[in-house]
């Protein structure tokens, strides 16, 4: 396909604004652009604004203000039945009292294909479903009910698949079976999937693109590594993985092109932070580093990280999770790290709580968020 | 304990469960049999005197009594389709918009439910004479008031259903090409079509049965109840029975035959999956 046809079914949201009649602004000036033939993930808690985005994209809500466009066409205030634009619902919203064939066929009948039969064969096919044509929505189980969402949004080849938290009734095992089957099927039709969901986790594995909602705007927009390894907000350190965040005062830049970093003093110590990392101009802000980069060794012996340590933290508590093992650090300044270690068996046991040890990170690993940030922001209240 | 006792502790459900059905069919049992009593005899109406099928027979022999039949189903028809249409709309309106004053509609509509019929039949009368419908009360007035009665039934059927309706539903609808009128027909209709059909069914037995608010308002007109209450003055025909064993029949019919077509259904799927 050549670049000019690509574009041509991008899905393109520009200024999208929806105020309720309440008062309550649900999404704001969003812009966004999502290619033809991605796997793009909305990612979010709820209230984030990204089931409005959804519905506003297939019809079922009006924006108010702002342009929708699939390629050329504006279809901002299209009927939802004139968009090609399909949906699977959070509860399916299967048709109860036609089989799964009829429901699978609603589609196609109503744009008037007159033989449906071959298609509907290949589309239960591909779902998996061709045992259960005959049946009602309510003989299926979940995991197949959600297959015929699937099924009956798919068979119109939609420019555009919107699927709203389309896992989130599935038990845990299903989820991820789904996961996987969901991502196979879109590498196999090639159409755009715009998944919304509040599961990092999911957004991560399905997603090419994940973009991180919040309070109705974009927190941050890319790969799943680069939203992992590099957040820009703590919101998105936060929610999107773990991570520790600690406050230090910057000292200056030094070098230059990719060798460039920013010196930040944190508590006494100096750590260099890429410059690429950075993500504030003010003189503090959050050092962010990933648990599972930070490395301990109980005090005395030679730390695996080039450059500094601190010394004289202590562990507090040690929950032993199989693969890894989470400690909780008390720094000498009295703030707790999150660390996450796995057990490959090196060190012939657990650190016991009360261990004095050294900490360290490789310093490409750190990030440097804006102070004026929360830094609880995004953290999963429990 | 005898064996007897055993068994009614071992079955206590369906032995209670027999009881009441029992308590509930025996009046229709008597119907049913005296519909079959010959009367001609005795005095005693009420008391079974021998058989015969000359009640079956000849129904219509009592003076008035299907005249006053056929009344009683033309406005229980009329009745109901009105009030089922007018109620179903209203439903409609309560369920799925938000407007100025619903919740004083949802009041309003459920106060002549709670009214009694004494008291509005009166003063229905009173409306009609203030109008200067006195001396044309009959079937119109009967019907009005009919309507008037059973629409407060048929919104509050109506409106459980399509409460109980998945608005996804429609939404998923017009999200997989189907504009308003095919998702209505398509989707809401025959999902909510039980509820309309147990509300006509409502509305048409309400209407059938109602004496209190038909006798004020029914002028010179007579329905099957005032026959049946002013044939009780002097002794009730037996016909009575027959018609009411044929009403009897009619529902049980009904009720079979709706269990039947849908067994059918089932066995029919099955049969297409395997």
């Amino acid at each position: 396909m050549s670049p000019a046809e690509q574009a041509h079914g991008d899905l393109k949201l520009s200024g999208l604004h929806k105020r309720y009649p309440n008062g309550f602004t649900a999404v704001k000036s969003l812009d966004l652009v999502i290619p033809q033939g991605s796997f793009f993930a909305l990612l979010g808690p709820s209230g984030c604004g990204k089931t409005t985005t959804l519905r506003m994209v297939a019809g079922l809500e009006t924006p108010t203000a702002g342009t929708i466009e699939i390629g050329a066409n504006d279809i901002t205030h299209e009927k939802p039945y004139k968009r090609p634009v399909n949906t699977v619902f959070q509860n399916y919203a299967l048709f109860p009292h036609l089989t799964i064939a009829e429901n699978v066929e609603f589609g196609p009948k109503r744009r008037g294909v007159k033989d449906t039969r071959s298609q509907v064969k290949e589309i239960l096919e591909l779902t998996e479903l061709t045992e259960q044509a005959a049946k009602k929505p309510a003989q299926l189980s979940g995991g197949q009910q959600q297959r015929v969402a699937l099924a009956r949004a798919l068979i119109n080849r939609p420019e555009v698949l919107l699927l709203d938290e389309p896992l989130g009734a599935l038990d845990l095992k299903l989820r991820r079976a789904m996961q996987m089957e969901l991502k196979r099927i879109q590498e196999e039709v090639g159409l755009t999937f715009v998944h919304v969901t509040h599961d990092q986790e999911e957004a991560m594995t399905m997603a090419d693109t994940v973009a991180v909602m919040n309070e109705g705007r974009i927190e941050q927009l890319g790969t799943p590594y680069d939203l992992y390894t590099n957040p820009r907000t703590t919101f998105v350190a936060n929610f999107l993985g773990r991570s520790n965040l600690v406050k230090g005062t910057v000292l200056g830049r030094e070098g230059s092109g990719d060798d460039e970093v920013v010196k930040v003093d944190m508590h006494g110590t100096v750590v260099s932070i890429k410059a690429g990392r950075v993500h504030t101009d003010s003189s503090e802000g959050w050092i962010g580093i990933r648990p599972e980069k930070v490395l301990i060794q109980p005090a005395g012996t030679p730390v695996d990280a080039p450059g500094g340590y601190f010394a004289g933290a202590v562990v507090t508590e040690a929950s032993y999770m199989g693969t890894s093992t989470e400690y909780r650090l008390r720094m000498p300044w009295g703030q707790e790290l999150i660390c996450f270690e796995q057990n490959t068996g090196r060190r012939g046991g657990l650190v016991p709580v009360g261990t004095q040890v050294d900490v360290s990170w490789r310093p490409e690993f750190a990030f440097l968020l804006d102070s004026s940030q929360d830094a609880e922001a995004g953290l999963e209240e429990d | 304990m005898t064996r007897l006792g055993r068994w009614v502790g071992k079955h206590l459900m369906i032995t209670l469960g027999l009881l009441v059905l029992l308590y509930m069919y025996i009046p229709n049992f008597i119907v049913a049999l005296m519909s079959f009593n010959d009367a001609s005899q005795s005095r005693n109406l009420y008391q079974f005197q021998g058989f015969t099928w000359d009640n079956w027979l000849n129904p219509c022999d009592p003076l008035g009594m299907c005249e006053s039949l056929r009344v009683s189903i033309s406005i229980g028809l009329a009745a109901t389709l009105v009030s089922t249409i007018i109620g179903t709309l209203a439903a409609f309106a309560l369920v799925r918009h938000r407007f100025e004053g619903r919740s004083t509609m949802n009041l309003v509509l459920f106060l002549p439910m709670a009214t009694p019929e004494i008291v509005m039949g009166s003063s229905l009368l009173a409306l009609f004479v203030a109008a200067g419908f006195g001396g044309q009360l009959g079937f119109w007035t009967i019907l009005i008031a009919h309507i008037m009665f059973c629409i407060s039934f048929v919104v509050v059927t109506v409106r459980s259903r399509l409460g109980g309706l998945d608005s996804n539903l429609e939404k998923a609808a017009m999200d997989l090409y189907a504009d308003e009128w095919q998702t209505f027909w398509r989707i809401t209709f025959p999902l909510v079509f039980p509820g309309i059909l147990a509300a006509a069914l409502l509305a048409f037995s309400l209407s059938f049965d109602d004496f209190i608010i038909t006798n004020f308002t029914s002028g010179q007109t007579v329905t099957f109840p005032m026959f049946v209450w002013g044939a009780a003055q002097r002794g009730v025909p037996m016909q009575v029975n027959v018609i009411g064993t044929l009403m009897f029949l009619v529902a049980l019919g009904a009720v079979i035959g709706g269990e039947v077509m849908s067994r059918r259904r089932a066995r029919g799927r099955v049969r297409a999956a395997s």
